[in-house]
């Protein structure tokens, strides 16, 4: 089934169809807020109300929100940076961005050396300058404009837009490896 | 459009990224419809996101059935509303029914006036159609008495005619000497003027000698115009005068109506 026709199911409240979604993009909406609360059950947990969110709203979605994903990843990560301001993280938009998310990963991959996929992963990522993996993460993953990103990394606003596309460039790159 | 240039101009990658505003959205995703190129592109850059953003993914299995429960929660707690929409329904019918009822009472209240009125009329009539009827028994009750007085065999009709004043007047005097009664029918006489009054005289002939029997009262509310007297006299004759009002003690000749002898028997 194409995703257009699985959007416009899941639109029209068919689980099968969400549940279709989910497996799609479940690890990667639960991987997003977890760049921002960097803790597996806490993030699994907003994860899911992320979903219900989504299911409930299913009829705001269309396609001048941009790509489906993109939507979800958008309501995942505000619903991220709520529960921690709520829960008095003192964490500040740019204050999120204090570890990047190849912490994560690296104390992940400690433990679970032997699952196939997380070596390729790992490299996908370790293969990647650090400054691309900043600007991906605070562009995708924290929302950040991208004249806070240029503020942030202290680069002009103009480099921003180029920066990214090199870099996912050559995220793309690694994939094929 | 340039495809090349448009894709390495690296808005594709703030696409996906969220970065654009709803009109850029649109105005992207209808160059991604009509330029397969466009679309493959976004494809491979929000693929590599995908792949970037699973390697940050909690260690555990992500499990759709806890979602799933949430989810028939929340629809079991969406029955709620439903439930008070029905009783607002219900309350809408409730209302409906009292402005029914209301109405209904009115128009019944309405209908049961008009029967009541309507009875009244009704009733009105009866006591006149009962009145009627009581009028015509007496009437009937008097018409057979009359009947039988006039019928009764020691009665003597003398008929008076006409005189000079009206000679198109009549009456008929019927007598019971044995009960000295007099039934004067004065059905030919026209009705008296204002302040007059018909006086009914006893005759005797030689020499002539009126006495006065009594007045004809009441002639024009009288309907059948028979009108009871007394006569203990030995008449040899009747006649009527017209007099003013009370009678007077002798009669005037000059309005003597009508006038009849008794015949011997």
């Amino acid at each position: 089934m194409q995703l257009e026709e699985l959007i416009t199911r899941f639109q029209q409240k068919d689980t099968f169809a969400f549940e279709r979604l989910h497996s799609m993009y479940a690890e990667n909406i639960c991987g997003v807020i977890n760049t921002i609360v960097k803790d597996d059950n806490l993030a699994e947990e907003i994860c899911q109300d992320v979903f219900v969110k989504v299911w409930n709203n299913a009829l705001s979605y269309n396609s001048s929100k941009g790509r489906f994903f993109t939507w979800i990843v958008n309501i995942a990560r505000n619903a991220a940076i709520d529960v921690m301001r709520s829960k008095n993280y003192k964490n500040q938009k740019k204050n999120l961005s204090a570890d990047y998310f190849v912490s994560i990963l690296e104390s992940k991959s400690e433990g679970e050396e032997k699952e196939v996929n997380t070596k390729g992963l790992h490299s996908l990522v370790s293969k990647l300058k650090e400054k691309c993996i900043q600007v991906i993460e605070l562009l995708y993953f924290k929302g950040y404009t991208q004249k806070e990103v240029s503020e942030e990394l202290d680069i002009p606003v103009g480099t921003v837009k180029t920066r990214n596309r090199s870099c996912i460039s050559q995220l793309r790159e690694n994939m094929q490896l | 459009m340039n495809v090349k240039e448009y894709i390495e101009s690296g808005i594709l990658e703030l696409y996906v990224a969220g970065q654009l505003s709803e009109d850029e959205n649109l105005k992207v995703a209808e160059h991604a419809s009509l330029y397969p190129d466009v679309q493959k592109e976004i494809i491979a850059i929000e693929a590599s996101i995908l792949a970037l953003s699973k390697t940050a993914a909690p260690k555990m299995p992500l499990d759709f059935a806890k979602v799933y429960d949430k989810i028939k929660n929340l629809n079991s707690f969406k029955v709620v509303p439903l439930k008070e929409n029905k009783t607002n329904w219900t309350s809408y019918m409730g209302w409906a029914a009292s402005i029914l009822l209301i109405i209904g009472g009115a128009y019944l209240y309405n209908q049961n006036e008009k029967l009541q009125s309507q009875i009244e009329v009704v009733e009105g009539q009866r006591i006149n159609l009962e009145e009627q009827i009581s009028d015509a028994k007496t009437s009937l009750a008097k018409s057979e008495d009359l009947l039988s007085t006039i019928r009764d065999k020691n009665i003597t009709v003398i008929p008076l005619g006409g005189q000079e004043v009206s000679p198109t007047s009549y009456a008929k005097v019927y007598w019971n000497k044995k009960e000295e009664k007099l039934y004067i029918d004065a059905q030919g006489l026209p009705e008296p003027p204002d302040g007059m009054v018909y006086q009914v005289w006893s005759l005797k002939l030689n020499p002539l000698t009126p006495t006065s029997v009594g007045l004809l009262e009441d002639f024009i509310e009288d309907d059948n115009r028979i009108f009871n007297l007394t006569n203990a006299n030995a008449s040899e004759a009747f006649g009527i005068t017209l007099e003013p009002a009370g009678g007077s003690k002798s009669p005037n000749l000059e309005q003597l109506y009508t006038l009849g002898v008794v015949s011997s028997s």
